[in-house]
């Protein structure tokens, strides 16, 4: 860091001297003693615009605010409705519900539990999340009784034939991105940071997101997502943001729009249930063998 | 089968008694159809036969951390009388808690366990009954009474099992496809004095380190699969003059399975030395088997939301052609290609090949929902080459196309 303070104040510095120079030769010495005071009295006030932080820097700072007002949720409960719209009209539902126990320094373990449709009712997907690491994930299969893990690398996969990615149903930690702020705008009656987010893993499906997040709450409202060749492919938008336990903000309603297929589904989140103090015992294999 | 009604009947007692907090009910009815496009190999076989099989679940929440679970299954088959059948699959109290850093759970009752990582057949699972009848390669489960004591905690998972009742396999009868030349008798016998009631005992302990996820078992008891012995019969029906009656031997087998989960691949390993049972040639022969496979899936395969999933196996018995199972040394081949729309369409397409005798086998499937309620599922399996020297030899006529209808409710 002070480094590149360094770096900039030098090569600043480097540049009024030259062009001092240029006076030397045709100009007054006088004036490069006044031309050097300047550049004295300029570079303190050049050494703070340097250490002004980067969009970078700010990005990261951004994220890391909206991830702290989040933080000590502990765990929380919902149930989930997915309304799959195709790009020949189709439409199909999915029914399942979410718990989520937050671990301090790890990423979070959560579970999903599949309701309907009925042929895949009871199958569940265990995940023990990791920072910058390959997740576990279990998979519970019903009709066999069968726990089998699975391979969580591929976080592009489609979520029960959704257009989420699995990567998208996948709270992600700050630590597994690197961050450009890039402007602040209104966002209907509210403003609007306007962040973009890349993503570490080589294996994510997107190359980058652009986020709306609003300067109040810290709340996301929209993020427009970029594939692998940085094409706009998919825009996700979050509405009816309620709060709990005074803290932590949720949104009931997310839209998935694909808009290479014209595909899009509506996640509807209910039933949010904070602090029952859901036990670890919980999201273990014993336990996904248990579920109904 | 007195014993499991017993059992089942007992524990549906005890939890009608309790206070349920929550009840539900899921069920399911299929209808089914199966064609076998060629003449059968023996006179008796029919060459279609249409059923029903009729599921429910009942399930009762006790208290938030005990419940009571009772899924009865039946089976009515047109063409085979030893098809039409009934199984408790599930009739058992659970009970689970933590205590001090480790959580425990108590399953009470007649249950299904599942063993293992193979995806074709899994050597190291032996604690259920084969329900043969239902199906000739998916091996369904029959309901097993047990006491199964689950201990878990950061060091990974204990399980033991008593499991004071043998269930008899099902065989198909003689109107059935899919059999042996010799007609099986409904009766068994058994090498222990205690018969059916020999208490037998299994432990299991599995856990999950790093990418690894690995299980140690053991069991002690009555072999789910039989040996046979040859009898004259009686009143020779057919031109048949010999009857199969299925004997259940003692036998004791360790069994280790693992799977190493990498970004790319799954391998799989399973592998048991097996004592105490008697070869095909009716000596008694210590063993081992090996089953090695790899598993790897493409994701949004040609930028669609579809996944496919390609898996070789590999079946080893060191006993060779004294082996009393079909997995000798074959080698398995099979995708699953899976849609991902809006009906789940699934494809499944797979290959069998013996190594050793001139066996050559092809499965289909074909998956998918017609409504919210209604499920069709297409299947075949294809024999492209036999035997005569292998023991696959009897089924050489039996391909078929099976057609089902699910409605669930």
């Amino acid at each position: 860091m002070e480094n590149h303070v360094f770096s900039v104040q030098h090569a600043l510095k480097v540049r009024i001297f030259r062009k001092s120079r240029d006076f030397v030769l045709s100009v007054n010495p006088c004036l490069v003693v006044f031309a050097l005071t300047i550049v004295v009295w300029l570079s303190p006030i050049s050494t703070v615009s340097a250490q002004e932080e980067t969009a970078e820097e700010k990005g990261m700072r951004i994220a890391l605010a909206a991830s702290e007002s989040n933080d000590g949720f502990g765990d929380f409960s919902a149930e989930l409705t997915m309304l799959i719209r195709d790009r020949r009209g189709g439409e199909s539902t999915r029914q399942m519900r979410f718990k989520v126990l937050e671990v301090p320094d790890d990423g979070d373990k959560s579970l999903f539990v599949f309701d309907h449709p009925r042929d895949v009712k009871g199958t569940a997907l265990l995940t023990h999340a990791h920072i910058n690491a390959p997740d576990d994930q279990w998979m519970y299969l019903p009709a066999l009784k069968k726990v089998k893990r699975i391979s969580a690398s591929e976080r592009s996969g489609s979520f029960m034939g959704s257009e989420f990615a699995y990567e998208d149903m996948r709270a992600g930690e700050v630590a597994e991105y690197t961050y450009k702020y890039l402007r602040d705008e209104p966002c209907g009656e509210l403003t609007c940071t306007v962040i973009e987010q890349y993503p570490l893993d080589e294996k994510s499906g997107y190359s980058k997101k652009v986020i709306w997040q609003d300067t109040e709450e810290l709340r996301s409202w929209k993020m427009e997502l970029y594939d692998r060749k940085d094409s706009h492919l998919k825009t996700l938008t979050f509405a009816s943001y309620k709060q709990y336990l005074d803290m932590y903000w949720r949104a009931e309603e997310q839209t998935m729009e694909n808009h290479l297929t014209g595909a899009s589904t509506v996640l509807k989140w209910t039933e949010f249930e904070f602090g029952s103090n859901l036990d670890e015992s919980e999201f273990t294999q014993t336990a996904l063998r248990r579920i109904r | 089968m007195r014993y499991s009604v017993a059992f089942a009947l007992l524990g549906f007692i005890g939890a009608t008694c309790a206070v349920a907090q929550t009840f539900d009910v899921t069920s399911e009815i299929s209808l089914q159809g199966r064609w076998y496009p060629e003449s059968p190999a023996f006179l008796e076989q029919s060459s279609s036969n249409f059923g029903m099989v009729a599921k429910t679940t009942l399930h009762l929440e006790i208290t938030s951390k005990s419940s009571f679970t009772f899924t009865p299954l039946y089976r009515y088959d047109n063409a085979d009388s030893q098809r039409t059948h009934g199984d408790v699959r599930e009739a058992y109290f659970l009970m689970y808690g933590d205590w001090r850093n480790n959580s425990w759970e108590l399953q009470l009752g007649q249950a299904s366990v599942y063993w293992g990582v193979a995806e074709l057949y899994n050597l190291v699972d032996v604690v259920n009954q084969v329900d043969l009848v239902e199906h000739p390669r998916n091996r369904p489960k029959l309901g097993q009474p047990m006491v199964h004591l689950t201990v878990a905690g950061d060091w990974g998972i204990a399980e033991s099992f008593l499991l004071p009742y043998h269930r008899k396999r099902t065989f198909p009868g003689p109107a059935g496809r899919l059999r042996s030349r010799f007609p099986i008798s409904e009766n068994a016998s058994y090498e222990h004095k205690d018969g059916e009631r020999h208490m037998d005992v299994a432990f299991r302990y599995s856990n999950s380190v790093g990418p690894y996820d690995f299980g140690l078992s053991m069991f002690i008891g009555t072999n789910r699969e039989p040996a046979f012995l040859a009898f004259q019969q009686p009143e020779p029906t057919t031109h048949q003059t010999l009857t199969l009656q299925p004997h259940y031997e003692q036998m004791e087998q360790f069994g280790v399975d693992v799977q190493l989960t990498t970004s790319v691949l799954l391998y799989k390993l399973e592998a048991i030395q097996r004592r105490g049972t008697r070869n095909l040639f009716g000596e008694e022969e210590n063993y081992h088997a090996v089953i090695l496979g790899t598993e790897h899936t493409v994701f949004n395969l040609f930028n669609s939301a579809a996944s496919l999933t390609v898996l070789a196996e590999w079946l080893y018995d060191a006993r060779g052609s004294r082996a009393t199972t079909v997995w000798t040394n074959d080698l398995f081949l099979s995708g699953f290609l899976s849609f991902n729309d809006v009906a789940g369409t699934e494809l499944v397409a797979g290959l069998l090949a013996d190594l050793e005798y001139d066996y050559r086998s092809l499965n289909l499937e074909f998956k998918r929902r017609l409504s919210d309620s209604w499920t069709f599922r297409l299947e075949s399996i294809v024999n492209l080459s036999s035997d005569p020297a292998d023991i696959t030899y009897d089924g050489r006529k039996d391909s078929f196309l099976g057609i089902d209808f699910t409605f669930g409710f």
